[in-house]
């Protein structure tokens, strides 16, 4: 039984990972698959949803400015708005040049992020971070949530702590990872609902064929500029639920860009650019693969550990990085061979309600 | 005058901040010419850089171990910059060559997936951690310090710095020769300057594309050995580090421009150490912690005022 729970957790966590991982990629997808913009600072926006996320809900710390213990609600909205205002200034600057140069620029922002994290240590905690980030649905059982409006008009603490007593530890997890499905469910709907609106069917045309869009009079720098806050967006809001998710963030290896960045590009390009079901289809399929890898490989050391004399411990510490050079393999053949990805884009038609 | 502003000002800004921009300089050629000719933005320079100076350390270390050899850096930088060039054929051939055709954001996207592969591999042959380059504490060249020490200014220059520098000059006027009087100097510039008259005049685009990776490729593993000279260290973050004041440089002196791409370096490397000098008061202008921002936000500045650089270079 014990064991089956433990199958049962891992699932949720693989199911919560992969579903950050979505939200990101749908973020991308629509800078890239809707705008065809090339945005190779993903881990940047990311961290500014989760630390702005961090800091205005978790509770007052010394360590860091505030935790002003604002409702999770207003953390997640503030993540969305902020990731969306760096965005904007990116945006206004480098969208009207060749996407060659929203790359550079994308890249040196998410530097320059990570720079400002790592340096204003009295606002961040530099690189120890923030821990203690408060967690949907686990936050219920501390005490300074239980003790506070909404919950304390329902029921008292004492009733409340005995609530959470009678119930296992981990019942927050799968509430979580199913909170994280509906986010992208939500995410997704929305995104559909827009590509097939006016907005959408303009974002393909300026992405297919500028000159025409721009003949018939579309405001092709400004649609770009929407695409990129709007994508931007959604990325900040996967970086307030990986903080969530995480517990504890610091700038550089939470953020790690071939972690964030990369594996991102890779999702998107495997499940199909253009196609957001593509986008949570190979979110998930390249998040286990990646997951399954590390098993695999870890299964393949101890196979060498225990029927030769070689020293293990160097394969095991290059051992990841052996993943991130097939990863970054898989992506070059799928960019040569199968450039639309497992489920290519379809084009709304011209009457398709769908 | 001297004791109370030059001395530090010279000694400790201002000649790092030449060896800096030298080495961005180094760099900064390969990304504009491949910007200029290709047509893309290489995202896998830094890492060539980077594989550069490994290789070089590893000929050092192997001819030292087999044969007692102590080689110089730059000796062993030769036959180094013979395999980076046929790193830059094989990526060249096998993941930017499917792409010539395509939208150029592929070939972006395939050098931007090509750096991390590089790296990682980097990273599986010598292993995460930092390696030496070189041991011992860089002593300041004795002749120049009595000299200029006679004369009331003291300049304390290590003979590293002098190499470097030296270096530089030495391959930006083989480079100028190349580019002003031969053939295929000629062509590059043609090419670079439009692509559709130099293939009507009959030049051939292949060829071009493959000079390219070879000049690209020396003054990359030249720009990673000296890097690592002034550092002593090796790092597989090294590279990445680099790319984004490249760029910058590149954008500073006009995509394209190889004279523009050396002053670019130039000027970012002394605008990044120039930036902590403290200018106003005793605190540093802005906190060394932010150094790498600066070369963002000239690059920032110049792409909303002058896209096309300081030598007029390409804008796309």
């Amino acid at each position: 039984m014990d064991q089956l729970i433990g199958y049962f957790l891992y699932f949720c966590s693989l199911l919560a990972v992969g579903g950050i991982y979505s939200l990101i990629a749908l973020g991308l997808n629509v800078q890239w698959g809707f705008a065809g913009l090339f945005n190779v600072g993903i881990a940047g926006f990311v961290s500014i949803g989760a630390y702005t996320y961090a800091l205005l809900t978790t509770d007052t710390s010394p360590l860091h400015y505030g935790g002003l213990g604002l409702p999770l609600a207003v953390g997640i909205v503030a993540a969305m708005v902020a990731s969306g205002l760096i965005s904007a200034i990116i945006g206004v600057i480098c969208i009207r040049l060749r996407s060659d140069y929203l790359a550079i620029a994308t890249i040196g922002i998410a530097e320059i992020i990570k720079l400002v994290l790592k340096n204003n240590s009295e606002i961040t905690n530099g690189p120890r971070g923030i821990n203690k980030i408060p967690r949907l649905w686990e936050n219920f059982t501390e005490e300074r949530f239980y003790n506070d409006w909404p919950m304390s008009w329902f029921a008292s603490a004492e009733t409340w702590q005995s609530i959470f007593s009678s119930l296992p530890r981990w019942w927050w997890q799968p509430c979580f990872a199913l909170s994280i499905i509906i986010a992208v469910y939500v995410v997704y709907r929305l995104l559909e609902k827009l590509r097939l609106s006016p907005w959408g069917r303009m974002m393909t045309a300026i992405r297919e064929n500028e000159p025409a869009a721009h003949a018939a009079g579309k405001n092709v720098t400004g649609r770009r500029i929407e695409a990129f806050i709007l994508g931007s967006m959604i990325m900040g809001l996967a970086g307030a639920v990986l903080a969530m998710h995480l517990r504890l963030i610091e700038p550089t290896n939470t953020f790690d860009p071939s972690k964030l960045t990369f594996l991102v590009w890779v999702m998107l390009i495997a499940g199909g650019s253009g196609n957001n079901r593509g986008a949570i289809l190979g979110s998930f399929l390249i998040w286990v693969i990646w997951s399954a890898s590390e098993i695999v490989i870890n299964v393949g050391i101890n196979v060498i550990d225990d029927f030769t004399n070689i020293h293990v411990g160097i394969l095991s510490t290059r051992a990841g990085y052996l993943r991130m050079l097939l990863i970054g393999l898989l992506l070059q053949y799928i960019l040569q061979k199968y450039p639309l990805g497992i489920l290519p884009e379809s084009r709304p038609t011209a009457s398709s309600k769908t | 005058m001297w004791e109370s502003f030059g001395f530090e000002f010279v000694n400790f800004y201002f000649v790092p901040g030449i060896v800096l921009g030298c080495i961005y300089a180094l760099g900064a050629i390969g990304i504009t010419l491949t910007f200029g000719i290709l047509r893309f933005a290489n995202f896998a320079h830094g890492e060539v850089m980077m594989t550069g100076a490994y290789v070089t350390w590893t000929i050092m270390a192997l001819t030292g171990a087999l044969f007692g050899w102590a080689l110089h850096p730059l000796i062993a930088a030769i036959p180094s910059v013979f395999l980076m060039i046929l790193v830059f054929f094989v990526v060249d051939r096998f993941f930017y060559k499917p792409f010539r055709k395509a939208p150029t954001i592929k070939v972006v996207m395939a050098s931007f997936g090509m750096m991390l592969v590089i790296r990682s591999l980097v990273q599986i042959l010598w292993g995460p951690n930092q390696i030496t380059f070189v041991k011992g504490i860089a002593k300041p060249n004795s002749f120049i310090r009595e000299l200029t020490g006679s004369m009331d200014m003291m300049i304390l220059v290590p003979n590293k710095h002098f190499l470097i520098m030296g270096g530089t000059v030495v391959i930006v006027m083989l480079l100028g020769y190349l580019l002003t009087y031969t053939r295929i100097g000629k062509a590059m510039r043609a090419v670079s300057d439009s692509p559709d008259l130099a293939l009507v005049t009959g030049i051939d685009v292949e060829v071009v594309i493959r000079a390219t990776w070879i000049v690209g490729g020396a003054c990359a593993v030249a720009a990673g050995v000296f890097l690592a000279t002034d550092i002593q260290m090796l790092e597989t973050t090294m590279g990445f580090r680099m790319l984004l004041p490249m760029f910058a440089a590149a954008i500073l002196g006009g995509i394209g421009k190889p004279y523009g791409a050396v002053l670019g370096g130039l000027v970012i490397g002394l605008a990044e150490e120039l930036s902590s000098y403290p200018w106003i008061g005793d605190a540093p202008l802005l906190s060394p912690g932010y150094k790498s921002g600066v070369a963002f936000s000239i690059m920032i500045v110049m792409l909303i005022v002058r896209p096309s650089g300081i030598f007029k270079g390409r804008t796309f």
